[in-house]
């Protein structure tokens, strides 16, 4: 086995509180602490450890994105990835699309696996990974709480909504990552520093044929219907009765 | 509303019996066009049978082969690609299953798909949830271009049982499946208390329980709720109980219809994986709490002193 390549987005931070654009084109980004999707940190963690295991050489992290997106490329060099490839394009790409490009850099650099998040926080598409896996004819396993070299093979333990699903895929295969199956590590200081000197090529989406025009229109991005101003009780007694009264508990 | 879309429901089921999400999404169908079938993909005696009942389904197509005693996307996929010729759209409910399968069909389809159908304005106008439902985003798909959706159970109701279906079998494409996937095993773990994200009510401890011993007062109250029990991210980064429990954002976006948060400050990402819930109640000994301004119910209490009195009263 030699390489493992790792599919990171750049998206405003968990912590954020997002703001919608006042003329409902979308989230405001600009000058929003933005972060690696914290799914594709987990994805990164497990290539890392797969490596260190030696089970792979070479760690390798793509994403897609503004110029901006070398600070998450950085970051994940910092973590211990040994290269970076960055896809410039300003504009948002939908997820098919996303695919196409990345199945070029597949084809490219032919890694045995493939890490990306379940899904990103920001457009919640969770469709990426699986994409990727259909236009490469390779295995896929979801939503991953678990995972294990064999050989030839990955055992994958996967959160299904039945319970934990285990299947065994050939390689080259695909995994997006789910919350329990790691806790990614802190960068420390020095290894900022190390990361600085790692490779990073920029690539222009041009050049790899694969058309970015969106097929779907964006009509509006809109908050959500506001919740119902709530109440303040004053304790047990009071709440107790308020639930009774809402049919939410029984006598 | 009714119009000539041809739409096909990818059904989930367990032995033949179709999920309710599955019966969510078709009535998520039904409110986009009048001619709604039903692909059930399957190796179940069940399917021989004359028909279905199901509402809102004008015909169940089986195709019936033991390849499907697993459900394996990459098999699944080109084998839904090759029998939906005749259909503009596709649904799938937004379940692990769904989610697993409908990007593989889209590829085959080469349209893009649509994630978490919340509600349906038009026949080719949808309204979905980003940023973990805190911004919501209508698409449009122009005319001409199929549809591949997923649709998000937690918004439509059940379509009932009372009318039958035809029941139409289909061979098995000619096709080459791909061999690169072996099903090993599930388990199910089962506790005591319901599974997060089905529970009816559901109590969630943070930062302000302390520590794991303290969550032992949350798990009384849930028994006796018949509650599943949850947690806020910094009562995970604390240690107080395992990650596979968080709520939020990047954990489990749930919608009980009652939550209890319990000594939690009510951080954005936590909030974003509740906000769909019925009821909201938050006990929290900060007045300034910011988890009182989306609760439905809040209390200024000690919960340590709050959930024994608590527990007393439910007898």
């Amino acid at each position: 086995m030699e390489k493992i390549l790792v599919c990171i987005k750049r998206v405003v931070d968990y912590n954020v509180k997002i703001r919608i654009k006042p003329d409902e084109s979308g989230v405001i980004t600009e000058g929003v602490k933005m972060s690696i999707n914290p799914f594709d940190e987990i994805a990164l963690e497990e290539a890392l450890r797969i490596k260190e295991n030696g089970d792979a050489n070479e760690v390798i992290i793509v994403s897609i994105g503004p110029s901006d997106c070398q600070q998450q490329l950085r970051t994940g060099l910092a973590m211990g990835a040994d290269r970076a490839i960055l896809i410039e394009h300003d504009e948002i790409i939908e997820p098919l699309k996303v695919a196409k490009l990345l199945h070029k850099i597949v084809q490219q650099e032919k890694p045995s696996i493939i890490l990306l998040g379940k899904q990103a926080i920001d457009d919640d598409c969770n469709q990426t990974g699986q994409m990727l896996a259909e236009l490469c004819s390779y295995s896929q396993a979801t939503f991953a709480s678990g995972l294990t070299v064999d050989g030839n093979c990955l055992k994958v333990i996967r959160e299904v909504d039945q319970g934990l699903e285990t299947v065994e895929i050939d390689l080259p295969a695909i995994v997006t990552t789910d919350l329990r199956l790691n806790e990614p590590r802190y960068v420390k200081l020095p290894d900022i520093m190390k990361a600085k000197k790692k490779p990073m090529d920029v690539i222009d989406p041009n050049n790899l044929g694969v058309s970015l025009e969106p097929s779907l229109k964006v009509i509006s991005v809109t908050p959500p219907p506001p919740r119902e101003s709530g109440i303040m009780l004053d304790g047990v007694d009071d709440l107790f009765t308020a639930l009774k009264d809402k049919g939410l508990i029984n006598e | 509303m009714s119009n000539s879309m041809k739409i096909l429901v990818i059904a989930e089921h367990e032995d033949g019996l179709i999920s309710a999400s599955t019966r969510k999404t078709i009535n998520c169908a039904s409110q986009v066009s009048s001619e709604v079938d039903l692909l059930i993909l399957g190796n179940n005696s069940d399917l021989d049978n004359q028909g279905i009942q199901i509402d809102n389904v004008s015909n169940v197509l089986v195709i019936k082969n033991e390849i499907f005693n697993q459900q394996i996307s990459a098999i699944m996929a080109p084998i839904i690609s090759e029998v939906s010729h005749d259909y503009e759209c596709l649904l799938l409910p937004s379940t692990t299953f769904g989610r697993d399968l409908a990007p593989r069909i889209s590829v085959l389809k080469d349209v893009c798909q649509i994630t978490d159908i919340m509600e349906v304005v038009s026949s080719r106008v949808f309204k979905r949830p980003i940023y973990a439902g805190n911004a919501i985003e209508t698409i449009e798909i122009p005319e001409g271009q199929n549809i591949v959706a997923t649709v998000r159970p937690a918004s439509f109701k059940e379509v009932g049982l009372s009318n039958k279906a035809s029941l139409t079998s289909l061979d098995m494409p000619n096709i080459d499946l791909p061999k690169h996937t072996r099903f090993l095993g599930i388990s199910s773990e089962k506790t005591e208390r319901p599974d997060l994200q089905v529970a009816s009510i559901v109590i969630s401890g943070g930062r302000g329980v302390g520590s794991a011993e303290n969550f032992e007062i949350l798990y009384q109250l849930a028994d006796k709720l018949g509650a599943s029990v949850g947690a806020s991210r910094a009562a995970v980064d604390a240690g107080y109980v395992a990650n596979d429990m968080q709520v939020g954002q990047t954990g489990k976006i749930i919608a009980p219809d009652l939550y209890f948060a319990f000594g939690i400050s009510g951080a954005i990402q936590h909030v974003a994986g509740i906000k769909d819930s019925g009821t909201i109640v938050a006990i929290n000994k900060d007045p300034d709490a910011p988890i009182f301004e989306i609760a439905d119910i809040g209390i200024v209490a000690d919960l340590f002193e709050f959930i024994p009195e608590f527990l007393a009263k439910l007898g």
